[in-house]
């Protein structure tokens, strides 16, 4: 229908002014399509990067012993419950034969074993009560990206060295290379090199947590084999119920995707991804009105040419298709040209690499631009044929005969 | 059936019900012949444009038989009357006739174009012969809209001949211009009547038009009155 296109293209180009504002139009409401997608995109990665991005994906906790609770028999009034001893820490004694049958699994990144405690860092007179977390040396940036965050010092991990956070640092006055006495719950202690200084910009992250190498933690929490938790990066962190699932069933340990404590998050997120869904339909039900509305002023006023063709044999057939095509033509135009405006607006904005908080975590990646093309090609397209239906029910002897 | 090329028998038009109901045909007969040039006088308000409409095929008469070709069109499908009138009958209108879109050319060859789903270069070369031959070769690629009043309505012709069509309906095609115009038209539609046999139904209220034809068809009261 070449024929049928070109006159299209002519009623088009017959006003140029109309055409351009009406493509502008469609071109506006692609352009909010795609800042909107990229908008919402960048945000829930952003949120993922700073939240799930340094969580272990799935994380493999012994199970604590639970005080036993003593039911009161019916004829004692007396509830009895024993308190639960915090200094011995519940333990994976037999990890490391499962290290690298999970390494193995399909969509495993990485597994990180870690001895957990808590302490006293002490100094002079000054005394904070902090979290330990022993690491592996190896695998010091494996789940948490401490490299990323260190501000002075280095990452690595060696016997006698310790990672502390800054606000902690500045609390106890603390400097790169101090020596400084750590006592864990256990009653034992140990003098350590303060080797880093890290800000991960999360509070108590910075004021209470401090990494020591694996070796230093199981002497200090006296823990000569096992580990108190292993921790499980993915590739795919949405992956994480099914793979934990199958840890367990691989390994019979208790494995926990970060999904099932993050409820919250991924209720915002998604409640995030349904109003910038709601905002996008707005954009494309403005762009179906728009088309259709100018579309069907100009059947209005063609109907005289209209009533020629027909009385010159024209199927009606035919001029549905001439007003379909220029629905059509005005939704790719102006979905082109809504996609390239919004390309270079998204350029403006810092890169995913480049992101600072403050900014908006816009992806230029995420525009969506296809998509958002094709839905308004397809929705002009409809919008055209009431129009089209319209303009083909014209009568040529009203439409001739005035 | 004989050889007329239009039979129009018992055919009554109507518009509006009831109070409002005018009867504009009334029991017409008639018959044109292959290759007549034929004036359609009367009173304005006679029926004219009416009877031109349902010759044309854009219109169904309240009853009545009419055929043409040996075609009954009155019971044709919406469709196949489209197809008919593309191939086998041209028109000319008094008022908006052309394509304002599009240039003198465009508009001569659209009922080729449309029929073919493209403008072939054997449509081009008939389209440019018959506005050469209309006097117009020095407009073929004007803008319809650019063109004079007589030089539209000679455009119209053009385009009414374009798929040699059997029939030619004239509404008034002169009403619109000064005499000499009127004139010009005239002629060569009496050239194309004699060189090629195409049949013509001219309206027309102008009598020195009507004496140009070889037959006068007078209607009056919703009749063929001589
Ligand atoms: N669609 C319509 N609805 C109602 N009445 C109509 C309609 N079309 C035509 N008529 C009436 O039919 C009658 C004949 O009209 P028609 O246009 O055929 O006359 P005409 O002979 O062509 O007149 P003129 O010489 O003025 O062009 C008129 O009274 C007109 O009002
Ligand atoms: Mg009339």
């Amino acid at each position: 229908m070449l024929y049928a296109i070109k006159i299209a293209v002519r009623y088009l180009t017959a006003n140029k002014a109309q055409t351009s504002l009406l493509v502008f139009g469609v071109a506006v409401g692609v352009f909010i399509f795609i800042f909107m997608s990229a908008l919402i995109g960048g945000l829930a990665e952003f949120i993922m990067a700073r939240t799930a991005g340094d969580l272990s994906h799935v994380t493999i906790e012994a199970e604590s012993q639970d005080p036993p609770l003593l039911i009161p028999s019916p004829a004692e009034t007396i509830l009895l419950v024993q308190q639960k001893d915090s200094t011995r820490t519940a333990q994976l004694s037999t990890i490391d034969a499962f290290i690298p049958i999970m390494e193995a699994l399909p969509g495993v990144l990485a597994t990180s074993q870690q001895i957990t405690g808590g302490g006293f860092l002490k100094h002079g007179a000054l005394a904070r009560q902090v979290s330990v977390t022993g690491l592996e040396p190896d695998k010091v940036s494996a789940i948490v990206n401490l490299k990323s965050y260190l501000i002075e010092g280095s990452a690595e991990l060696g016997t006698g060295t310790i990672l502390i956070g800054k606000t902690l640092a500045e609390d106890m006055s603390f400097r790169l290379g101090q020596t400084v006495r750590l006592q864990a719950d256990t009653g034992i202690d140990a003098s350590l090199i303060v080797s880093g200084i890290f800000e991960t910009g999360s509070g108590g992250y910075d004021r209470r947590q401090a990494y020591i190498s694996l070796a230093t933690a199981r002497t200090l929490f006296a823990m000569p084999q096992g580990v108190s938790k292993v921790e499980i990066k993915l590739t795919d962190l949405y992956d994480a119920a099914a793979t934990a699932a199958r840890i367990e069933a691989v390994t019979g340990l208790p494995a926990t995707p970060w999904t099932e404590n993050a409820a919250q998050l991924l209720d915002a997120l998604k409640a995030q991804g349904q109003t910038g869904l709601l905002l996008k339909t707005f954009a494309l039900v403005t762009i179906i009105i728009g088309v259709a509305s100018a579309l069907l002023l100009s059947t209005y006023r063609r109907r005289p040419e209209i009533g020629i063709m027909r009385a010159m044999g024209t199927p009606r057939s035919f001029v549905i298709f001439v007003f379909v095509s220029q629905g059509a033509i005005i939704g790719l135009v102006g979905g082109l040209l809504g996609a390239a405006i919004g390309y270079l607006v998204l350029l403006m904005f810092p890169t995913r690499e480049e992101f600072r908080p403050g900014n908006l975590p816009i992806d230029i990646t995420q525009g969506a631009y296809g998509i958002a093309i094709l839905l308004t090609t397809i929705g002009a397209i409809a919008a055209s044929i009431l129009p089209a239906r319209s303009a083909s029910r014209v009568d040529p002897v009203t439409a001739i005969g005035q | 059936m004989n050889h007329s090329l239009v039979d129009v028998r018992e055919l009554y038009k109507s518009f509006g019900h009831g109070e409002a109901k005018t009867q504009v045909l009334k029991n017409l007969d008639l018959t044109l012949q292959t290759g007549e040039l034929s004036a359609l006088l009367g009173p304005s308000g006679s029926g004219k444009s009416t009877l031109l409409t349902i010759l044309g095929t854009l219109m169904q008469p309240t009853s009545g038989s009419y055929s043409m070709l040996g075609t009954d069109l009155t019971t044709a499908s919406d469709h196949e009357l489209t197809t008919f009138r593309n191939l086998h009958i041209g028109f000319v209108f008094q008022f908006h006739n052309l394509l304002p879109d599009f240039t003198a050319l465009e508009n001569v060859i659209f009922p080729t174009a449309v029929r073919e789903g493209r403008e072939r270069p054997s449509a081009v070369t008939r389209g440019r012969e018959l506005l050469t031959r209309m006097g117009l070769a020095n407009r073929i690629d004007f803008p319809s809209t650019k063109l004079s009043g007589g030089q539209k309505q000679r455009v119209a012709v053009a385009r009414a001949l374009m798929n040699k069509p059997e029939l030619v309906l004239a509404d008034e095609p002169t009403g619109n211009l000064d005499k000499e115009s009127a004139n010009q038209v005239m002629e060569l539609i009496g050239q194309i009547n004699r060189d090629e046999g195409t049949t013509f139904l001219i309206s027309t209220h102008d009598e020195s038009i009507a004496t140009r034809c070889r037959r006068q068809i007078r209607v009056d009261e919703g009749r063929v009155t001589g």
